[in-house]
């Protein structure tokens, strides 16, 4: 029994992409490989990709320059010598050793918590029988379309009321409802997870809750691992509800601290962007190390979508 | 087979022999009674555990402030003091009707959603199509296109704004090498839209391209090779193939990108720092996000904000009911 339960994730866990690639089997490798690109297709896509990089780039080398090089024309294309001193004064300026430490708090308290419910709620409509399990998905589905405009004036009430103003919760709390999560490891799940471990488990007597301990959490590691990392993008990402009930000085995260930072009538254009640079750096960090993993959860979820 | 092995344990506790394969057959068969009713019980109710703490979180962070919303949308609230409502009936709607504002926020909405979307789901096939050659370090180009993803718009507008600056910014300065006059990429009443749009191009092209990708890799590789046998060239099978088999995750990619541009706040917000919520001089790329943004948190009027949300939300749901219908429709002349 052990052995059964551990073998999917052991060859799973560290290749979701690859773990998609083979279900669909050897018809759609040859699909996705029929032609060599020519030189054209490839001077398209590094085209494509240097545009994709270049704002980015050019970030940094705004915030290693100052206010009297940017205003010059042909504007600079490399590095200045201001990078650390502009990094150093946006720090304290924007108060981003705080927004940093907050928007990990929220970023990784909500991620979490999203994947365990998650996967628990996309085994259960996945796998398991029960009466209003379509109407239930639905409504998920249903939700993933409502906007946020919609909620922000009553939270803001709520939130008003409460006096959660400039407290972490106040963020956390309602971006812990993810109906894309739920989705997402449905439709991981109905693939991943045989019937008949789970029938075998329940043979052996296994609760429910066993189930998901033994069975499902191991067959969707990988899943759950991606779900969390666009998660953590999301919540990192987030504007529009920080940016209301956190202020740039009091409790701000990275977005809200950043935001703030172009206002006034001469604003350090250098200053700005060093704050940008720093808010996105994280990501791409992590873009840089899962970039793979990353997309194959999103091809993934698109292909079952 | 852990439950019989735990069935079989209690005979210790029979009495005398001859009494014993009765009195073991009573106990045990209680004991699986009660163990089948916990375990029919568990397999029952365990369902509903297991989705009811999303559902709980959405009923309080989703549903009631959807609901709420609609309340406060009859009702005259002010930012200052939300427990004072009082009730107006439909004014807010209203006047919205006749608020030049709305109208052009709703103008501004859509023209910032066509320019943007467009462009961007017409250049993520393209990408996509030549992503699903056999190419040299395929992943590298994967991972690098959904690095302005991984931007958050903070980052990539406050940049944006420096390249599309009037008199210094760089894509002014590229435009001048070709003789071009320097564009007011700010107060211009299209381009101000175009160079909004162009932000939400670059952080959302990459990503739909791979969500295309992976719709290509499904295509079966015999309506190919059929479609090869009858001399079709490789345009005619994009046409023919690799389009009608990517009809219903275009539209997905259409709906989630409507829904997105009808969201737009923090793009036009930041795009003009020093105009902040009235998106632009002459409000030339407010948005409704922003809008709703602006009269209920500028103008502290929270039952019109209210309003001014539903209002999209109808607005949303017209447009889904019409993409609806169209895909029907082009399903059913397939």
């Amino acid at each position: 029994m052990t052995t059964t339960i551990t073998k999917p994730p052991a060859d799973a866990a560290p290749e979701p992409p690859e773990n998609g690639r083979r279900r669909r089997g050897p018809k759609a490798a040859r699909a996705g490989g029929q032609h060599h690109a020519g030189p054209v297709a490839y001077v398209i896509l590094i085209a494509f990709t240097l545009v994709s990089l270049f704002p980015l780039f050019w970030t940094a080398v705004a915030a290693s320059r100052d206010n009297a090089r940017l205003a010059e024309t042909p504007p600079p294309f490399w590095f200045g010598a201001n990078l650390f001193d502009k990094i150093e004064v946006a720090w304290k300026d924007a108060n981003l050793g705080e927004a940093f430490l907050n928007t990990t708090i929220v970023a990784g308290v909500s991620s979490l918590t999203i994947v365990f419910l998650s996967t628990i709620a996309g085994f259960a409509f996945a796998k398991l029988k029960f009466r209003g399990r379509g109407a239930l998905m639905l409504i998920v589905i249903g939700t993933m379309m409502v906007p946020p405009q919609l909620q922000v004036i009553p939270l803001y009430m709520l939130v008003a009321k409460l006096d959660w103003t400039d407290q972490l919760q106040a963020v956390i709390l309602p971006s812990l409802v993810s109906a894309f999560g739920v989705f997402f490891m449905r439709q991981y799940l109905l693939q991943a997870l045989p019937d008949e471990i789970i029938e075998a488990a329940r043979v052996d007597g296994a609760s429910s809750w066993r189930v998901i301990w033994h069975v499902v959490f191991p067959a969707a590691r990988p899943a759950m691992a991606v779900l969390g990392m666009l998660m953590f993008v999301q919540t990192w990402n987030d504007f529009l509800w920080p940016f209301l009930v956190l202020t740039q000085l009091g409790n701000p995260t990275v977005q809200v601290a950043v935001a703030g930072l172009g206002r006034g009538y001469t604003p350090d254009q250098a200053l700005i962007m060093a704050g940008a640079l720093l808010s996105t750096l994280p990501l791409l960090l992590v873009f840089a190390i899962f970039g793979k993993q990353i997309v194959g959860g999103i091809m993934q979820g698109a292909v079952k979508g | 087979m852990p439950t019989r092995h735990d069935a079989a344990a209690p005979p210790v506790k029979g009495g005398a022999a001859p009494a014993r394969p009765p009195a073991e057959s009573a106990s045990e068969e209680r004991r699986r009674a009660r163990l089948s009713r916990r375990w029919q019980r568990d397999v029952r109710w365990s369902p509903y555990a297991f989705v009811s703490p999303f559902f709980l979180l959405f009923v309080a962070f989703g549903l009631f402030p959807l609901l709420y919303t609609g309340w406060a949308s009859l009702h005259a609230v002010e930012l200052t003091a939300p427990t004072d409502m009082s009730w107006v009936g439909l004014r807010n709607f209203t006047r919205i009707f006749d608020d030049e504002f709305f109208w052009n926020a709703a103008k501004n909405t859509l023209i910032i959603g066509i320019i943007s979307t467009v462009p961007q789901l017409m250049m993520a096939l393209g990408i996509a199509h030549i992503l699903n050659y056999k190419l040299r370090a395929s992943t590298f180009y994967r991972v690098v296109m959904l690095a302005p993803y991984a931007t958050s718009i903070a980052a990539a507008t406050l940049v944006f704004v420096l390249l599309f600056g009037r008199d210094y910014g760089m894509i002014n300065w590229f435009l001048g090498l070709f003789g071009m006059d320097q564009v007011d990429w700010q107060n211009g009443t299209w381009y101000s839209k175009i160079a909004v749009s162009t932000v939400v191009i670059w952080r959302w092209t990459g990503y739909n391209a791979l969500i295309y990708l992976a719709a290509m890799q499904a295509i079966p590789q015999d309506l190919y090779e059929s479609a090869a046998l009858d001399g079709a060239s490789r345009w005619k099978q994009f046409l023919h193939v690799t389009l009608p088999s990517l009809r219903p995750t275009i539209l997905f990619t259409c709906v989630v990108s409507t829904i997105g541009a009808s969201q737009l706040f923090a793009e036009p917000l930041l795009f003009d720092a020093n105009k902040g919520a009235s998106g632009g001089s002459q409000h030339q790329f407010q948005t409704l996000g922003l809008y709703l943004y602006e009269q209920g948190w500028v103008n502290q009027h929270l039952g019109r904000a209210s309003a001014i949300a539903w209002t999209m939300f109808l607005i949303l749901i017209v447009v889904g009911i019409i993409n609806y219908v169209i895909s029907r429709r082009l399903r059913a002349s397939s």
